[in-house]
């Protein structure tokens, strides 16, 4: 069939005009010639696994958001995670000769490295707000020191996930003074979520042997700590919320201890593709 | 922009000055293929019929993103991931541009819902249809997209201006997702034995169903005329959907599958394709509430809606606030 | 003549859920050079949010460089009743286009 609408008479042309743009995309890396050391391919499967875990909680919302507009504003973040994901695995899999699909549809659950915080469930919208918030002034804090790192594909995907996340950041932002400041109800269920989500924060900030390993390739969790908790003392307090007192909890999501979440997420995720292995797509 | 419904909404027995003046305006600009704007005096009954066929189209659009969301968390690789979050992503946005096209006429986007929340607004009775299988996504965006799309097309000239544009920009972005749903097809036709079966099987599945997307047949279509001559539509609902089966009649011969249509051919005498007929009754069924997912859709649309209720109120209660203090300042 | 444009979904009386966002009017620049351009409409709950979500809703593909949203409530429109007298003036001043001049036609760098 014949898409062209030219013979319409295009009235908004220049309102409409669509470029797949240019920018580092996962393909690009499957097939790029550099391979990544060993200690740099862990470590991007851990930024990998963080990325597809909350990409999958927040494709969950689709057709469920509270508002139309903001069903195509998680879904814009959905992609965006998921496309992180997707370049960090692809380079990890480099060391492997691994396919991105390979390590997202066949490692089992211990084999995952991702955190506890995004494998939490996306409870009420407050919930996710809060979890997208915590994670977001993480990662920004984490792709702008990553920009730098030593090592030129993490650095390049960084470079381009810290302009996007910078998005999610204000996103979080936003939603968090409007449902901080917005009525008692919403007050109310935002400092409840800030509490339940709060355990898993410490999680973050966890320095590995594998850190030492990577030297200037990496950024060192425990690096971004004080960051990260003025960053969000100061969003909390502007939207009239407090920082929780809730005491950590014993999470080792990076030597694949999960929450019992993970395994119902990997179930659903790997379904189909483990139903018929070696299949394409 | 919404339109002004003070200046000649409903036409009385005897058409006052204003009103007459306005009647012929509206059937010069309808005659010359200018567009009626939303502010221009238009029937009533203009208004309504636009109304009721953006809403369904937007509710379409709306309702249609459930049957391919429930894959998201599936798709088999990441990258078939990624499209379908941003297919499902564009069937909101697209919902959106049309919910804006029918505001214009006067009607807020929260009574449409509220239409289609409480059952009365109808929509298109293919996604009452269950999505069964990962080949569903290629037979919806092939198939269901397809449909769409040739019904579409035309729209792009609808004489009602921000329904016209409202098209234009859609069937920009939708010629993306009937090609990924063919390419679904493409790969699981030349995949293993039991991927064959699965796209064949969808194929099976969702062929009548959006044979059947076109409407009623031409006799059976009554508002067909009118909108005809309001040249909002330019085609018949059996012109659009024998060209369309004509269309996919070749396009499965790509994949190597069948229709599941053996008195499909072309009518070299007609100049027309023909194909077998099909069942109305179970399409008035569907239409009324009894497909197999009615309930289903409705019910994610009421929850979505009441579970979002407090975050709207939540972030109207921030403007306000924010509003008053700026007042003050 | 200028009118101020009724939006219906604002007008009091017309809410039928009291959280319902007002509707905002969205324009995008294409690119550098180029005016901004009516893209359409959405519902946000504040100027601030409409942004975002026209970022969102209108350009997924690359289609603007800078955004404006409008609540359409602030619109001024001219009036299309009033559409003969407001723009009947310039029909039939074809002295204000270069192509009403014939007996220069051809003369170069003119």
């Amino acid at each position: 069939m014949d898409h062209s609408l030219d013979s319409y008479g295009d009235a908004t042309a220049s309102a409409t005009r669509v470029t797949p743009g240019n920018a580092l995309r996962p393909e690009d890396i499957a097939i790029q010639p550099e391979r990544p050391s060993q200690a740099v391919a862990r470590y991007a499967v851990r930024l990998g696994d963080d990325s597809l875990i909350l990409s999958h909680r927040l494709s969950e919302w689709v057709s469920r958001a509270p508002e139309l507009e903001e069903d195509v504003a998680l879904g814009n973040i959905a992609l965006d995670l998921l496309g992180h994901a997707r370049s960090f695995l692809s380079y990890a899999g480099l060391a492997w000769g691994k396919t991105e699909d390979d390590l997202a549809y066949f490692r089992e659950e211990e084999e995952f490295r991702s955190l506890h915080l995004v494998e939490q469930p996306n409870g009420h919208f407050g919930v996710t707000i809060a979890r997208q918030l915590m994670v977001s002034i993480y990662q920004d804090l984490l792709y702008a020191g990553l920009t730098g790192s030593t090592d030129n594909t993490l650095a390049a995907i960084s470079a381009k996930a810290s302009k996007e996340v910078a998005y999610h950041r204000d996103h979080a932002v936003q939603w968090t003074l409007r449902l901080g400041l917005g009525t008692e109800e919403s007050a109310r269920r935002m400092r409840h979520a800030l509490e339940i989500l709060w355990p898993y924060v410490n999680e973050l900030f966890l320095d590995e042997p594998l850190h030492d390993e990577l030297g200037d390739a990496g950024v060192r969790p425990s690096a971004l700590k004080a960051a990260w908790e003025r960053e969000i003392a100061a969003v909390l307090e502007e939207a009239g919320l407090e920082v929780p007192q809730t005491r950590a909890a014993l999470c080792k999501g990076r030597q694949g201890e999960h929450s019992e979440h993970l395994g119902y997420i990997l179930a659903e995720m790997q379904v189909l593709a483990r139903k018929h292995p070696g299949a394409t797509w | 922009m919404a339109a002004q419904n003070d200046a000649g909404g409903h036409l009385s027995a005897v058409p006052s000055p204003e009103e007459q003046a306005g009647l012929e305006r509206f059937n010069a600009l309808i005659a010359e293929d200018s567009r009626i704007e939303p502010r221009d005096w238009m029937p009533e009954a203009y208004r309504k019929t636009l109304t009721r066929q953006i809403s369904q189209h937007a509710h379409s659009e709306i309702i249609g993103m459930q049957p391919e969301a429930n894959w998201i968390t599936r798709a088999p690789s990441l990258k078939r991931k990624a499209i379908l979050i941003a297919k499902v992503q564009d069937e909101a946005g697209h919902g959106l541009y049309l919910y804006s096209a029918a505001e214009t006429l006067g009607t807020p986007r929260e009574v449409l819902n509220e239409q289609l929340l409480s059952g009365k607004a109808k929509y298109s009775s293919i996604f009452n249809y269950p999505a069964l299988s990962w080949a569903d996504m290629g037979a919806i965006g092939w198939l269901v997209d397809g449909a769409a799309i040739a019904n579409q097309v035309p729209l792009c000239r609808a004489s009602y201006g921000p329904y016209g544009r409202a098209m234009v920009r859609i069937c920009k972005e939708e010629s993306f997702h009937q090609r990924q749903g063919f390419e679904i097809l493409l790969e699981l036709a030349h995949g293993t034995e039991a991927q064959k079966r699965m796209a064949q099987d969808a194929i099976n599945r969702f062929y009548e169903p959006a044979l059947m997307m076109f409407g009623p047949p031409d006799g059976d279509s009554p508002n067909s005329q009118q909108s005809m001559e309001w040249k909002i539509k330019r085609f018949s609902n059996d012109e659009l959907r024998q060209r369309f089966v004509g269309m996919i009649a070749e396009q499965v011969k790509v994949l190597g599958l069948t229709l599941p249509d053996p008195e499909l051919r072309f009518d070299e005498e007609a100049g027309r394709w023909v194909h077998k007929d099909l069942d109305w009754d179970e399409f008035k069924a569907v239409i009324a509430g009894n497909g197999p997912c009615n309930a289903q859709r409705l019910e994610r649309r009421r929850e979505a809606h009441e579970n979002g209720a407090w975050v709207r109120e939540a972030a109207a209660a921030y403007a306000a606030k924010k509003a008053q203090k700026a007042q003050v300042a | 003549m200028a009118q101020p444009v009724a939006t219906s979904p604002t007008e009091e009386g017309q809410r039928h859920d009291g959280a319902a966002w007002p509707l905002w009017e969205v324009f995008v620049r294409s690119s550098r050079g180029l005016s901004h351009v009516h893209a359409g409409s959405l519902h946000a709950p504040d100027a601030e949010m409409a942004l975002r979500n026209a970022r969102d809703l209108y350009t997924r593909r690359n289609e603007g460089v800078s955004l404006w949203v409008v609540a359409s409530e602030d619109i001024i429109a001219s009036d299309p009743d009033a559409k003969g007298e407001f723009f009947e003036s310039p029909q039939g001043k074809d002295y204000r286009h270069a192509t009403y001049y014939k007996k220069s036609e051809g003369v170069k760098h003119l």
